[in-house]
């Protein structure tokens, strides 16, 4: 009884204090979308106010861009009950836009205006934005060599290494042997084999794919093995009384239950195969992002380093996020029994 | 004629199968030292009986049920399956352990379709598994992971996953040992009605002396590790049958009495 009468008063009382909730509530969702604008009409009229100290040919267009973002920050934000899960993403992310809209703005100011950073070394944002759009046929090119070499290193590495993990758990002969020489030679840095790599191998593109997959096939060797090694007996048990025959234990038991591992390995093999590609781009083959990097430097072209390492950086967290996303599907049944 | 004999076929139940053990004893190596853990087992079942284990934890029950599966092979002894021997697992002796060891990335469906499967036929008898599912009573769990059940609701899936197979031995290791007082009854019971409806062998490790009274047509004590059959009991009461019942009530008295447990009861 005492709860109807509670609910009763609560539900007469809410008109009366209607008025000032509202007004919070729009500047709690609101007021971080509008803040966020702000940041960036800020940053537009840093572009804009004062002269460049150094010859820059996209700084109106920055400023423009920045008035731009200012809009759609603006009404994304207080607009976001009209644009579904658009504008909740907007509503989300929108602390982040103010973050950035700051940094920028302190950034353009720095370097662009008045140089308080030594300036080759610091360019300003507007020298970058102008990479993206007068050296883009190279840097794609340099893209597109990168995704290739790692692409096609990182899956060789990641399938070998995965059968082998897979043998050296489940056959006691192939341990015998696979064992020690992985124990001998997994812990060398890959990068290690660079020099006797670059003349073993008949070209550079193949001894930088080797490289790679080196890097990423020990990783995935050892977590593949220690998963296979570590599933249950019981579950080989129950298997076996249910008329299982080996190849079903390796595939539909031992593979299935050492997946958590393996995708550990293939993070871990992910992030040595990265540096691997940078090092070998950079040494010996003559395309890519690492490449890029080098003769960037070599002519002191400093705004194009910082421009491929943003697009660098891109790639390997894109990566990443895939992997991320493919282990989601696998192993959907873990979601209820792990903390993810 | 042929179609009474096909229709006596598909009514009646896939009936158990006889299971002799003759002189088994088994050991185990702990160290280099010789554990023994059976002594002369020797124990003759008939098709369709529902036999106890009963004894003393850690006396070597549950590795006799290995070797009837035949996943651990004798040091001494033989033992025999409708006459023949057994060497390796089949899926015609089914065991269900004290954990359901359900695969955790295999939804219900998938775990129940394992046996089938794993010999190669599931594809063309898709329904057997379905079938085992409404058996159990757990047909609305089919796409349910089993981090997702209770403990008693994956035991009943483990049970479905061995019934699937049409067992003509049922190896049940205290599959009820986990499970709360109240699913424990429930599930003995429907042990009993699945039992019944089916016909198969049963062989159930317990240590617990009213559970088998309640369950079993013959109840087997063993003495401490290394285990010896100490006494062979019929239990000759209909099903179902009563917690109550005097009768039953003066053969637990005996058993706890030959468990050396007298003087607490």
């Amino acid at each position: 009884m005492s709860t109807y009468s509670l609910s009763d008063g609560l539900a007469s009382g809410a008109p009366r204090t209607s008025r000032a909730p509202l007004l919070s509530s729009w500047v709690r969702e609101s007021g971080i979308g509008v803040l966020a604008s702000i940041a960036w009409i800020t940053f537009g009229f840093s572009c804009l106010w004062w002269e460049d100290v150094g010859d820059w040919s996209r700084t109106h267009s920055l400023g423009i861009a920045a008035f731009i973002i200012a809009a759609i920050a603006l009404i994304g934000t207080v607009g976001a009950d009209y644009l579904g899960s658009a504008g909740r993403g907007l509503r989300q992310r929108a602390a982040w836009l103010v973050a950035l809209g700051a940094f920028l703005t302190v950034w353009e100011v720095a370097t662009a205006k008045f140089a308080w950073l030594p300036l080759p070394f610091f360019p300003p944002p507007q020298s970058i934005i102008e990479v993206y759009t007068d050296d883009l046929p190279k840097l794609l090119d340099s893209v597109l060599a990168s995704v290739k070499l790692q692409l096609g290193g990182y899956l060789i590495g990641a399938t070998i290494g995965f059968l082998t993990g897979v043998s050296i758990g489940w056959s006691r002969a192939v341990g015998y042997w696979v064992h020690p020489v992985l124990r001998f030679i997994g812990p060398l840095p890959a990068t290690a084999w660079l020099p006797i790599a670059f003349f073993t191998f008949p070209s550079s593109w193949s001894a930088s794919t080797f490289l790679i997959a080196l890097a990423t096939g020990f990783p995935v060797t050892v977590l593949t093995w220690s998963g296979v090694a570590s599933v249950s007996n019981a579950y080989y048990d129950v298997a076996r009384t249910l008329g299982a025959k080996p190849s079903f234990l390796v595939l539909k038991v031992a593979i299935p239950a050492a997946l958590p591992h393996v995708f550990v390995g293939l993070f871990m093999g992910l992030g040595a195969s990265f540096a691997v590609l940078v090092v070998a781009e950079m040494i010996g083959v003559k395309a890519g992002l690492g490449w890029y990097l080098q003769w960037a430097q070599g002519w002191a072209a400093y705004a194009n380093m910082y421009a491929a390492l943003i697009v660098m950086s891109l790639l390997c967290s894109g990566a990443i996020t895939l992997l991320f996303a493919i282990r989601d599907r696998l192993l959907v049944w873990q979601k209820g029994t792990v903390k993810w | 004629m042929v179609a009474t004999a096909i229709a006596e076929a598909v009514t009646q139940p896939a009936a158990g199968a006889a299971l002799d053990i003759e002189q088994v004893s088994h050991a185990f190596d702990i160290d280099g030292t010789e554990l023994p853990v059976l002594s002369d087992v020797s124990i003759s079942v008939e098709p369709g009986e529902f036999v106890a284990l009963l004894g003393p934890s850690g006396c070597g029950k549950s590795t006799l049920l290995r070797l009837v599966a035949g996943l651990d092979k004798p040091k001494a002894g033989r033992l025999r399956e409708d006459e023949a021997r057994i060497r390796s697992p089949h899926p015609s002796r089914v065991v269900v352990f004290q954990d359901p060891t359900l695969f955790p990335w295999r939804s219900v469906w998938d775990n129940v379709a394992l046996g089938l499967e794993a010999q190669g036929i599931l594809r063309s008898q898709r329904q057997r598994v379905d079938a085992a599912l409404d058996l159990v009573g757990l047909s609305s769990f089919r796409n349910a992971y089993p981090h997702q059940l209770s403990g008693g609701m994956a035991q009943r899936v483990a049970l479905a996953r061995a019934l699937v197979n049409d067992p003509k031995i049922l190896i049940l290791d205290e599959p009820l040992g986990k499970l709360d007082s109240l699913t424990r009854i429930t599930m003995q019971a429907e042990l009993v009605a699945l039992w019944q409806r089916k016909g198969f062998t049963t062989l159930l490790v317990t240590h617990d002396a009213e559970e088998a009274l309640v369950l079993a047509n013959r109840v087997i004590v063993f003495s401490d590790r290394p285990a010896r059959v100490k006494a062979d009991i019929r239990v000759d009461r209909p099903y179902p049958r009563h917690r109550g019942d005097p009768y039953l009530a003066e053969l637990r008295r005996q058993i706890l009495g030959l468990l050396g447990l007298d003087a607490t009861w």
